[in-house]
């Protein structure tokens, strides 16, 4: 293996026809951590996941995944990762157990009989073993989901949107089970588009229009999108917040509980704005520190629906 | 568990395909209720309905004077069940109307003075105008008519009159017709049926073998994981098999029954050329399904397989008489080859070397499909 890195890939693009769907992306993932890919609908997330497991040739690029070499050595990637696709892709006229005994088959696993076994316990299916997937809810079938792809025990996971359309806490309870496989030495690389999803990641890449806009620790995320903060509390928030979003110095404000967080790239000016208009309501304000949230949402607001634009 | 022989082929990942597959289509009891009740109907259908021999055919005849001769040629006509005389007129336009309404299939006009020109010798002339634009429903009567008047006529041509009989002809012709001597349509059909029957339901099942795996979104999963194109075709398409061989054991045992269609060749080589033609079959389906994007798309290809199977293909009508180009095309379907297999096999009784000119197009036609199969399957989606 390429030191620690699981993931080793540069200059990764793929078009389809005249859409650059991902332009020159460079991906190092280190063993065993929670890799995050963050980015707007039809920003190339899915096609660049698609393209580390092998499902989608490059046009360019090269590297390594797992120490495979990512277009020539697919076959041997495929067994050594597994892949959680953003639509349920699981047989909704199998049962789950016919569901999971097929997958541990196409990975010529031994003793299948005790995995599934195994992996019902563990999903607390058990009981319901011989039910169709079909019938299962969204939560559910998402739990299943990555029982049927951690089934071969992969070194690496892939995971495109996993928790979309899932309850908050079906979604807790998977980035647990996510966190306790990465303290195994699993690695994760999951797209998102949920901030709640974003926190959980060890390291954050945003990408744009195809393009990797930002790469670092999540801690490093804030000071690297470079917002300042201002915190507002008072009554009158809502016709401020109006006010504030119509000034050019302000990127965008967002309400965090009681209080209103108004977010601007010039510190000057942002300052300028919000004590002013704090003024004019009799609100209280005070700069903060700009964190995860407040970047977050400055990265997605910059970039709205990516297909929107590309009218793809 | 592997065999060494092919780079990365397993069979258990093939096994894990076949016992989904079969699973599956257990399960989808719609499909599998229609793999049974479409050779049943086919079979009632075209065993029951279709015949290229009608009998029973309207007729209408103008007389314009009546006589013994007459009356014994029309008796003739009405014996030979050929005609069923529903109209007898002395009116020309009544005939003709007739005719023009398909009120009549055939008019038969005996001219005046018939009955006293035939006693001089003079040879009048019946007129039987056959409707014949549909030539099929025509024909078999029209050869029939000479051979009627004939001999409907010669127990009336005694004494004085036998010289007015037919002069037998200086030599004998003695037809045999082989194989189907009474000429029965469901002979020709049911075999093969069989054959269509087989092409509709088994190229229709597999063509949506893979665009419904894509179009349900599980096909991405199966590309993520280490299976082969050639286990999944496999894998994906030996369920069928069995479907096709229950389709075969029931039309096989329906046409003898109720059919009466004899069985003469060996039993052994006719499983043999079945199992072929069905792995062919499921080949052309999986073809179509690596080809389309979604199972309507897949639909509409199977008609363009369908169209040319039933027309070309020596099915519907004779394969010798359509024109050297539309051969061409028949010979490329591998109907064409497996109608003249059962056909000979059923009611000729053929033996192997009978066959095997029908036997290695069929399997040429199978080795092509299966190679493009596996190159057009996409073991990425690009």
């Amino acid at each position: 293996m390429n030191g620690e890195l699981v993931i080793d890939v540069r200059g990764l693009t793929k078009t389809f026809g005249a859409l650059k769907a991902v332009d020159h992306v460079d991906l190092a993932v280190p063993k065993g951590a929670i890799y995050g890919f963050l980015g707007p609908n039809g920003s190339g997330k899915t096609t660049t996941i698609r393209m580390v497991c092998g499902l989608l040739k490059p046009n360019a690029g090269e590297g390594r995944v797992l120490g495979f070499d990512v277009v020539r050595e697919s076959a041997r990637i495929k067994e050594r990762v597994g892949y959680m696709t953003q639509r349920f892709s699981l047989y909704e006229d199998l049962s789950i157990q016919e569901n999971l005994e097929f997958i541990a088959r196409l990975y010529e696993l031994d003793d299948v009989d005790g995995r599934v076994a195994r992996a019902l316990d563990d999903l607390g299916l058990a009981a319901r073993a011989k039910s169709l997937a079909g019938r299962l809810s969204g939560g559910w079938k998402q739990r299943l989901a990555l029982a049927a792809c951690m089934i071969h025990e992969p070194a690496l996971l892939l995971l495109d949107e996993p928790t979309a359309g899932v309850d908050p806490k079906a979604r807790r309870d998977f980035w647990d089970q996510i966190r306790r496989f990465a303290d195994e030495g699993v690695t994760t690389l999951v797209s998102t588009h949920y901030m709640d999803e974003a926190v959980q990641c060890d390291f954050i890449a945003y990408i744009a229009y195809g393009k990797k806009l930002l790469d670092a620790p999540t801690a490093e995320i804030p000071k690297k999108v470079g917002l300042k903060a201002w915190k507002m509390s008072g009554p009158g928030l809502a016709r401020a917040a109006e006010a504030l979003e119509a000034s050019d110095d302000v990127a965008f404000t967002a309400r965090f509980g009681g209080d209103l967080h108004v977010v601007g790239a010039d510190a000057a000016a942002l300052a300028r704005v919000v004590q002013a208009e704090a003024q004019r309501i009799g609100a209280h304000a005070e700069p903060i520190e700009a964190g995860l949230e407040e970047a977050f949402i400055g990265l997605m607001a910059q970039a709205q629906d990516n297909a929107v634009r590309n009218g793809a | 568990m592997k065999l060494p022989a092919i780079k990365g082929f397993s069979l258990r990942r093939l096994g894990a395909i076949f016992f989904k597959e079969f699973v599956q289509m257990r399960r989808d009891r719609l499909t599998f209720a229609m793999m049974v009740a479409v050779p049943v109907m086919q079979l009632f259908l075209f065993g029951y309905a279709i015949n290229n021999d009608p009998r029973h055919m309207a007729a209408a005849v103008e007389i314009r004077e009546d006589g013994v001769f007459t009356r014994s040629f029309l008796a003739g006509l009405k014996n030979s069940t050929y005609f069923d005389i529903v109209a007898v007129t002395t009116n020309e336009e009544d005939g003709e109307r007739m005719l023009r309404s398909g009120r009549a299939a055939f008019l038969i006009v005996v001219p005046e003075g018939f009955e006293r020109r035939l006693v001089r010798g003079e040879r009048p002339q019946v007129l039987v105008a056959a409707d014949a634009s549909d030539p099929v429903a025509a024909g078999g009567a029209v050869n029939a008519v000479a051979q009627i008047a004939q001999r409907a006529l010669a127990r009336d041509l005694e004494g004085p009159l036998s010289r007015l009989g037919p002069a037998p002809a200086p030599f004998d012709v003695i037809v045999h017709r082989r194989y189907n001597p009474a000429g029965i349509t469901a002979y020709n059909i049911v075999p093969g049926l069989l054959g269509v029957i087989l092409t509709m339901t088994l190229v229709m099942i597999t063509s949506i073998a893979l665009t419904r795996e894509s179009e349900r979104g599980t096909l991405e999963a199966l590309l993520a994981t280490p299976a082969r194109p050639v286990e999944v075709m496999i894998g994906k398409t030996t369920p069928y098999i069995l479907v096709g061989a229950v389709q075969v054991a029931l039309v096989v045992a329906l046409a003898m029954a109720l059919f009466r269609i004899p069985f003469y060749g060996s039993v052994v080589l006719f499983a043999g050329a079945v199992t072929l033609f069905i792995f062919t079959n499921l080949m052309l389906g999986y073809l179509i399904s690596t080809l389309a994007r979604t199972q309507m798309q897949a639909m509409q290809m199977t008609f363009f397989v369908f169209l040319p199977s039933i027309l070309l293909s020596g099915f519907m009508f004779p394969f010798r008489a359509m024109p050297g180009w539309a051969q061409a095309i028949g010979e490329a379907l591998p109907l064409t080859h497996f109608l003249r297999i059962v056909r000979e096999l059923m009611l000729k009784g053929a033996d192997a070397a009978d066959i095997a000119g029908d036997v290695w197009p069929l399997a040429l036609i199978l080795a092509v499909l299966a190679a493009l199969a596996l190159l057009r399957y996409r073991r990425t989606l690009d």
